[in-house]
């Protein structure tokens, strides 16, 4: 039994360095900024992921104590990535893009960096 | 009196239970402290967010979740694929424009975020109303079946939670 969950968390740790170093790698490989801005937020995901999953397995079958940190850690990982990756991407956009060369919003208004937004009734206060 | 004191009664509740899970240890005392923070927090920052959004349906949250993990987990395997064994030259990255028929700021966070999150496209920009998202696609030859997955997969899926 402690050689199975031995297996298993050695597992999930392989996982997370495979995926670690494939996200890594991607950053050194690929060509542009918005191409590599795919690697670590995918490829580390699962990386740390992985290396969560090994910890909690750990801490609530060898050591027999529930620990909730990884997933905590997990959940802001979730929040916190899409949100800079968004900055990123944003930044890019602002310095080497240029407005000809995205497609059309399908909108009245432009994109967010190029156009200014109309004003919104709720930027006046709360009347949802 | 009770909407003053409680704007978010939800994120009270995530609130206390994020602090629980932070100290790892459920005794009364850290239930005390994770109730007021529960109370100050969403009464601090409730000015910044002046709207109620309604979760509809949670079944559906956790349907959502479910669908997003799945997601998530075969994003990683197809873009380390990419990564590992397509040349660069063969990559074909595009820009894709998603509109959106959802309209609650807090929906369209969601959404922004699963695509991030999910296979081999980045959420990079909202256009200046908030009605389309601008997504970077790494690796794809067809963008109007990316934009229908996203719309089918998941703004469908959201459309009924909020």
């Amino acid at each position: 039994m402690e050689l199975l969950i031995e297996i298993v968390i050695s597992f999930f740790l392989v996982i997370a360095g495979v995926f670690g170093f494939v996200g890594s790698f991607g950053m050194l490989k690929l060509r542009n900024t918005m191409q590599r801005l795919h690697a670590p937020t995918k490829a580390t995901t699962l990386g740390v992921g992985g290396a969560l999953i090994a910890s909690m397995l750990y801490f609530a079958l060898v050591k027999e104590s529930l620990s909730f940190h990884e997933l905590l850690i997990t959940i802001f990982l979730f929040l916190t990535a899409p949100v800079s990756a968004h900055f990123i991407a944003k930044t890019y956009i602002q310095g080497r893009e240029k407005e000809e060369d995205l497609p059309a919003t399908e909108r009245p208004y432009g994109w967010a960096v190029f156009d200014d937004s109309p004003s919104h009734p709720e930027d006046d206060g709360p009347q949802y | 009196m009770m909407k003053r004191l409680l704007p978010h009664p939800l994120y009270s509740l995530t609130l206390v239970v994020v602090w629980l899970m932070l100290v790892n240890k459920i005794t009364v005392g850290n239930l005390l402290l994770g109730a007021i923070l529960g109370m100050v927090v969403p009464a601090i920052t409730a000015p910044y967010w002046p709207g109620h959004p309604h979760v509809r349906s949670p079944l559906r949250v956790l349907e959502y979740i479910a669908v997003v993990v799945w997601d998530i987990i075969v994003a990683n395997f197809h873009v380390a694929g990419i990564i590992l064994f397509k040349k660069n030259k063969d990559i074909q990255s595009k820009w894709v424009t998603v509109p959106l028929d959802l309209t609650s700021p807090e929906a369209i966070t969601i959404l922004a975020g699963t695509i991030t999150m999910t296979p081999g496209t980045v959420s990079s920009m909202l256009s200046a109303d908030g009605g389309s998202i601008l997504v970077h696609c790494l690796d794809c030859e067809d963008t109007d079946a990316v934009r229908d997955e996203i719309k089918y997969r998941y703004e469908r899926r959201l459309k009924e939670i909020f």
